[in-house]
């Protein structure tokens, strides 16, 4: 159980020549990205979100992505979850090619849910309607099957009572725990979490770091999270990947072997604190270039 | 708020009928008006008493609800497929655009020759502005929804007909609405001017002969009872969107925590 | 393929798209059923031909040029005044919560009345028929102009004026430096709004009235646009009316258009947006 920092990894890789499979691990939601490049615009004369990255999520685990904002750390989300395109490279799932040569976009499904920023909850349904939302457009289950179950996520969620309400009427940070359980009825073999408690304030954040950790316990789901909140990142995370700035590539992967299940007394913990200062001091590094270069946060 | 109106009416009272100033003598004063529309024998022959009154309301209320639900009912649709279908949008939106920039009116004559008889050339005016505006603004309100709803719904595994009705067609709404409200008031303006141009019956024809006919105060009642049934219709069907769309109101009273 | 920031360059990259190409397809296909129209006698609309036809006649013939400058000089009166009388209540009314209170009400009274309705009373009032119908112009564009600039003061955001506050600024150096420019967006979409309607009123105005004083001139086309076609129609001649319809058409377009490029030169701090 070392506590080093893994550093920077050359994954040998073929680029365009990946074979379509790669050798299964077992569990579900295991994530290859392999030589990812994404180009907005035009070769010459476009902007080099993302460049050659490669690094492993691995399955049942959390990952989390940090990194100056710019970087292309939503880009590779939005890859991942069938949003956009990749110029070049592969991603894979369980040995399953989601994108890559002859196939640049990925189509967004349930197998990979993205909790969104600013929360993505349908305003026009009930809490409950929209827990239930995925099984019953996918045909899995029929309304009453699909309200019990939801019903069901949302007492073991600690949500109880709120089915009938509206997402207006009720707080940002309970809004949040909803869209997981909205994501989690459809046993997903990814979820992807874009900054999702960006904008609350700090204490509702850590209840909310709570409960996803409660979450995760009961799921073993994986969980490719981006953030700029370094201690967040600790915090969650099984694994931490420091990207560079645009053109973004991980700079250094970090293990935290600390153990689940964590709780905020981990916060004061001597290891927490190394992991921290690491973290602080290679995305420092990266900030300072990020504001040198002048670019405009997108 | 009423010291507002207290002073509108005070002002036109004195010019009036106080201080009889040149250009505004000729019209009628506050007293004169409202002693005709609430008497029961008045000297042009309409008040409130007056059954003619009500026929000329209900005849321009008629066209007005025609022509406005016609223009929701092919509107709404055609606005939610504009915004949906890029390929839709790029054939039939030229066309509509092209056509737009003509104002109700300059349809008058035209519409005339079109259709038969008196009634359908007024209607028709009417539904155009209505459509125009509807078209638009459900277009735009499509456009405008934020994409992480419609994304959220593919990844949830929705296919494209199920995101439509379950997120596209919601999430217009208020600015369907919007545009809806709009689109009863321009339904009006047109109406008005077509009522002023052609046809019997209707408050812009009252407004048009009572002018002709020197029974000025007959004129302004028209204009009062034309601003007060804009008015209720536009409240009508804002008040209907907020009944359709709970989940809004219920958002709003709770101050749209984000 | 043209350099990207040359004018060939973006008639090529207009041109050059399945979008450009839709839309001509969409009109040809919405002009052909028009002449079949025509043609087979399903309506007695005139044809796209025949329209063509009239409206290359008409280009050579001064009245039509007349009429198209009178409509044009009701219009801008109309939609000046709205402008000059409109922005400064509008930003009174966001300012001053008492003048709001008072004024508003009254406004939105009189607000779902029609400006054509008022027609008839602008004809009474006004001395002569120029001033009653660039009155009525007026009041079509006015409404637009206040509720966008009011909309456009209010939504500035509070933080500007709280920084202003603190770095000791007066009452005129925010209104002057944080008022004027938050609302000027507004203010522009207002007028583009604003003069679209203006159009669409100053057409019904000259029908209504009859073309103005200034309609016995020039013979059957004097009097403005909106008498244009009103005189074609009552004349019989039906693709003039066509033609009238689509100068109007044009003008009202142009003119958004054209306040629409000067909004965006108003205001550079947009542009990247």
């Amino acid at each position: 159980m070392s506590a080093e920092p893994v550093a920077t990894r050359e994954l040998a890789l073929a680029g365009a020549s990946a074979p379509a499979v790669l050798p299964q691990t077992g569990r579900k939601g295991e994530i290859r990205i392999a030589n990812v490049v994404k180009i907005y615009g035009s070769e010459a004369t476009g902007v080099r979100a993302v460049d050659n990255c490669t690094f492993d999520v691995p399955a049942g685990k959390i990952t989390v992505v940090v990194g100056p904002s710019g970087c292309g750390k939503t880009t590779l989300l939005n890859a991942i979850a069938g949003f956009h395109s990749i110029s070049s490279g592969t991603i894979h799932l369980d040995g399953a090619l989601l994108c890559g040569p002859g196939r640049p976009k990925a189509d967004p499904g349930p197998d990979r849910i993205v909790v969104f920023q600013n929360g993505a909850l349908f305003p026009w349904k009930t809490i409950i309607e929209n827990v239930a939302f995925g099984p019953m457009m996918q045909g899995r289950m029929n309304k009453k099957e699909a309200f019990e179950r939801a019903r069901a996520m949302l007492a073991e969620a600690g949500l109880r009572n709120l089915e009938d309400h509206y997402p207006g009427e009720i707080s940002s940070g309970m809004r949040r725990r909803v869209e997981i359980a909205r994501a989690l009825m459809n046993d997903p073999k990814v979820l992807l979490l874009d900054e999702p408690y960006r904008a609350l304030d700090s204490l509702t954040k850590s209840v909310m770091h709570e409960a996803l950790l409660e979450t995760f316990d009961r799921n073993q789901v994986t969980i490719f999270f981006i953030t700029h909140d370094l201690e967040e990142a600790i915090f969650l995370g099984h694994r931490v990947v420091i990207m560079t700035t645009r053109p973004c590539k991980p700079k250094k992967i970090l293990s935290v072997d600390i153990p689940h299940p964590r709780d905020y007394s981990v916060l004061t913990a001597k290891r927490f604190r190394e992991y921290l200062d690491e973290t602080v001091e290679a995305v420092h590094e990266e900030a300072l270039k990020a504001f040198a270069a002048g670019e405009r946060e997108r | 708020m009423l010291l507002g109106f207290a002073l509108f009416l005070a002002f036109w009272y004195l010019t009036v009928e106080v201080w009889k100033l040149p250009r505004f003598a000729q019209m009628p004063g506050p007293t004169t008006i409202i002693t005709e529309w609430l008497s029961s024998d008045p000297t042009y022959g309409l008040s409130i008493y007056s059954p003619e009154y009500y026929q000329h309301i209900w005849v321009s209320w008629r066209r007005v609800s025609i022509a406005f639900l016609l223009a929701t009912a092919t509107g709404v649709p055609l606005g939610l497929f504009l915004g949906w279908s890029q390929p839709f949008k790029e054939y039939v939106f030229p066309v509509f655009e092209l056509l737009r920039p003509i104002p109700p009116l300059a349809w008058v004559p035209l519409a005339i020759i079109m259709f038969q008889g008196s009634e359908t050339p007024i209607v028709f005016l009417t539904f155009l502005a209505s459509f125009y505006a509807t078209t638009l603004n459900t277009m735009l309100g499509v456009e405008s929804i934020d994409v992480s709803f419609i994304r959220a719904a593919y990844c949830l595994g929705a296919k494209r007909r199920q995101v439509f009705w379950h997120v596209v067609v919601p999430g217009a709404m208020p600015f369907i609405f919007t545009g809806l409200q709009i689109s009863v008031g321009v339904a009006w303006f047109s109406l008005v001017a077509g009522e002023m141009v052609s046809g019997q019956y209707g408050l812009g024809y009252l407004i048009n002969t009572s002018y002709t006919m020197v029974q000025y105060p007959t004129m302004v009642i028209g204009m009062i009872t034309l601003g007060i049934v804009g008015y209720a219709t536009s409240a009508a069907v804002r008040i209907f969107g907020n009944y359709l769309m709970q989940w809004r109101t219920r958002e709003l009273g709770m101050g749209g925590d984000k | 393929m043209p350099a990207p920031g040359t004018l060939a360059g973006q008639i090529w990259r207009a041109t050059a798209g399945t979008k450009f190409w839709r839309g001509v397809v969409a009109t040809i296909v919405f002009l052909a059923l028009w002449e079949t129209a025509a043609r087979t006698g399903i309506s007695r609309i005139p044809a796209p031909s025949a329209v063509a036809v009239t409206f290359a006649d008409l280009m050579r013939d001064p009245g039509y040029w007349f009429s198209w400058y009178l409509s044009t000089r009701r219009v801008f009166a109309g939609f000046l005044a709205a402008m000059l009388i409109g922005i400064p209540l509008g930003l009174g009314m966001a300012v001053s919560r008492a003048f709001y209170g008072t004024v508003f009400p009254v406004f939105e009274v009189l607000r779902p009345i029609p400006p054509l309705a008022w027609v008839p009373a602008a004809i009474i009032f006004w001395p002569t028929q120029e001033l009653s119908i660039a009155f009525v112009t007026f009041l079509g564009a006015f409404y637009a102009v206040v509720i966008n600039v009011i909309g456009g003061a209010q939504a500035i955001d509070v933080r500007y004026y709280q920084a202003a506050r603190s770095m000791g600024s007066s009452g005129w150096d925010i209104f002057r430096r944080i008022i004027l420019p938050g609302t000027l967006p507004s203010i522009v979409v207002g007028a583009t709004v604003g003069i679209g309607i203006a159009w669409a009123v100053v057409v019904a105005a000259e029908m209504i009235s009859g073309g103005g004083s200034a309609g016995s001139m020039g013979g059957a086309k004097g009097g403005g646009l909106g008498f244009f076609i009103w005189n074609s129609y009552v004349g019989g001649s039906y693709t003039q009316i066509v033609v009238g319809m689509i100068s109007i058409g044009i003008a009202g377009y142009v003119s958004s258009a054209l306040l629409r490029k000067l909004g965006e030169l108003v205001t550079p701090w947009l542009r990247d947006m």
